[in-house]
């Protein structure tokens, strides 16, 4: 059984690996680090017809142009920050899947802490009362 | 102290999260907010479907209140925001421009034909690298641009009365008057 699943796993990551190569499979590289790079910035960049698709994923026609605007910067020899400046100039912080710390995403990126803090301090009141109950009944 | 805080502190839990839940309900992820509101119209040079040889650029957006359609005739909203185009056009309150998003050329000059062409010119973008400048995901986007060429607001799918009366007017009216 435990084989079995095992076999099952590795084939469907064998399967997903093969649609991944096939976005990038019409862009030819130079070199790696550029083939790279492209690999990375479409991972980490939505597509924003089907949201919750990155645009290496995706099928949708602005995914499309939006792969080969990256393809042309990184053949120009634009670094990675410059395509990711040339995205949230033009659609906002929404394109990427890692939310930029600023002010505007304070809350939630420390939200997350803040309940746990709030967590162990609750949790630590409760302990305490109880440990005094406890000392006190005895 | 404790006593009061294990009764209400759930309570708390639930409004807080109830709230955000709520406003969440409210949001449409598709409705991505512009980047270009309050910046000037990104520059582009596009072959005018209507004149050949003439092309359109962000120069004839300068002196007056405009809007711009990004649309396309095998988008279907967009067909059927069409009529409120041509009664704002009609309305004469802003002129009306627009870009043909990834389109056919001979299918675009029926299209108008057939549905009417409240446009005083449409700009041909047949890569889509104009409306990717614009930041425009999806047709039908109208732009609103004031006289000096800076966007002031964006709406996104199709145009109808409502959107007109109650968003897009009040915006021009107060354009006009100088309050904003």
């Amino acid at each position: 059984m435990k084989v079995y699943f095992l076999k099952l796993m590795s084939a469907m990551l064998l399967l997903y690996s093969l649609t991944a190569e096939a976005a990038t499979e019409q862009y030819p590289f130079v070199n790696s680090t550029q083939r790279a790079a492209f690999k990375q910035l479409t991972q980490e960049l939505r597509c924003l017809v089907c949201q919750n698709q990155d645009l290496a994923d995706s099928n949708a026609p602005l995914a499309v142009d939006l792969r080969a605007e990256i393809y042309q910067m990184i053949q120009r020899g634009e670094s990675k920050q410059s395509v990711i400046n040339y995205m949230t100039a033009r659609y906002g912080d929404f394109i990427l899947y890692k939310t930029p710390l600023k002010s505007t995403t304070y809350v939630l990126w420390l939200s997350p802490f803040a309940t746990l803090l709030i967590a162990f301090s609750v949790l630590i009141i409760i302990v305490r009362s109880r440990y005094q109950r406890m000392t006190g009944d005895s | 102290m404790f006593r009061y805080w294990r009764y209400h502190l759930p309570l708390a839990v639930f409004l807080l999260l109830a709230v955000f839940l709520w406003r969440g309900l409210q949001l449409d992820p598709h409705k991505i907010p512009s980047t270009l509101i309050n910046k000037p119209v990104p520059k582009f040079d596009l072959p005018d479907i209507m004149v050949p040889g003439k092309s359109f650029t962000q120069q004839q957006l300068l002196g007056e209140i405009s809007l711009v359609n990004v649309w396309a005739t095998w988008c279907t909203a967009c067909q059927q925001e069409h009529p409120i185009l041509l009664d704002i056009a009609r309305d004469s309150k802003v002129k009306l421009y627009a870009i043909d998003y990834k389109d056919e050329l001979t299918e675009a000059k029926n299209w108008l034909a057939q549905y009417g062409n409240p446009f005083l010119a449409i700009g041909f973008d047949a890569t889509g690298q104009t409306a990717i400048d614009w930041g425009v995901y999806g047709t039908p986007e109208t732009f609103l641009i004031d006289s000096q060429g800076i966007i002031r607001y964006k709406h996104v799918g199709p145009l109808t009365k409502q959107v007109w009366q109650h968003t897009l007017l009040p915006i021009i009216n107060k354009l006009r008057t100088g309050a904003i």
